[in-house]
């Protein structure tokens, strides 16, 4: 028996501190790192949802957001490692070529 | 309070703290480990809320495979360490944001869940009942899943080559 306020407000508390870490952050692989944070914090709300509504979508769901952060973190490293090799930095905030 | 409330209790505290660790950890290596710890404690809890499947989905591919993969990437990218290198400098307005979605989420949730409210039972979805609902329900947004996926590994794989060329 659990209540469902609580598995929500650990996943809120899983994505705010994802939110801090990609506003604050200037390391490019630790801002991939808060927004695994928030994609972990959606899931939980997923699989709560799941669990006390009787359903078993919402863990499939959760299932395909694992899939699509897989995904999500190939790319993201990929260009990180694109990234250091042209510029020899990862900061977020140097790379500023596209702004005017 | 019951006993499952009592261990998610532990589950949480322990991910929150290791979340909070990630996001405020002076060295890259221990921020990777940090989140290796978050990340068992989301497994704990779907195992906790009865979703077998997903739990050790989330075990076997984020804390074996994503953290790896992060762990490549620090040490590809020589990442320095210390908190004037890894945080901008204006980060006490990403807390200022921070602390207000988590007052805004608190807030709504409270409103719309209260928190005396009716506690359920753990739902044991077996493996098999997962499997059946993929493939009869949600066949086309799987195979687009799969498509994605193969997309961003030949993706992955054209944009970290080296060119042969120069």
């Amino acid at each position: 028996m659990i209540r469902l306020p609580f598995v929500l407000i650990f996943a809120a508390l899983l994505f705010s501190a994802g939110v801090y870490g990609v506003l604050a952050r200037r390391n490019a692989v630790m801002v991939l790192m808060a927004i695994e944070l928030m994609l972990n914090a959606v899931n939980v709300n997923l699989v709560a949802f799941s669990a006390s509504l009787r359903d078993v979508g919402g863990q499939i769901f959760a299932l395909f957001v694992i899939a699509v952060a897989a995904a999500e973190v190939g790319i993201g490293l990929a260009l990180v490692i694109l990234l250091f090799r042209n510029r020899a930095s990862i900061n977020v905030d140097e790379v500023n070529l596209l702004k005017w | 309070m019951t006993a499952q409330e009592y261990a998610f209790a532990v589950i949480a505290a322990v991910g929150s703290i290791s979340a909070i660790a990630v996001v405020t950890a002076r060295n890259v290596v221990h921020a990777a480990l940090y989140l290796v710890v978050a990340l068992l404690s989301v497994g704990a809890t779907f195992l906790l809320l009865g979703a077998e499947f997903a739990g050790w989905v989330q075990i076997l591919i984020y804390v074996g495979a994503i953290v790896i993969l992060f762990l490549f990437g620090l040490m590809l990218t020589k990442a320095p360490i210390g908190r004037d290198a890894l945080d901008n400098t204006r980060r006490w307005l990403g807390l200022l944001v921070g602390l207000g979605v988590f007052a805004g989420l608190v807030f709504l949730i409270q409103d719309a869940f209260p928190l005396d409210g009716k506690a359920f039972e753990a739902f044991h979805a077996t493996t098999a009942a997962v499997g059946d609902s993929i493939f009869r329900e949600f066949i086309l947004p799987f195979e687009a899943i799969s498509f994605l996926l193969l997309a961003a590994l030949i993706g992955a794989i054209v944009l970290a080559r080296k060119d042969e060329g120069n």
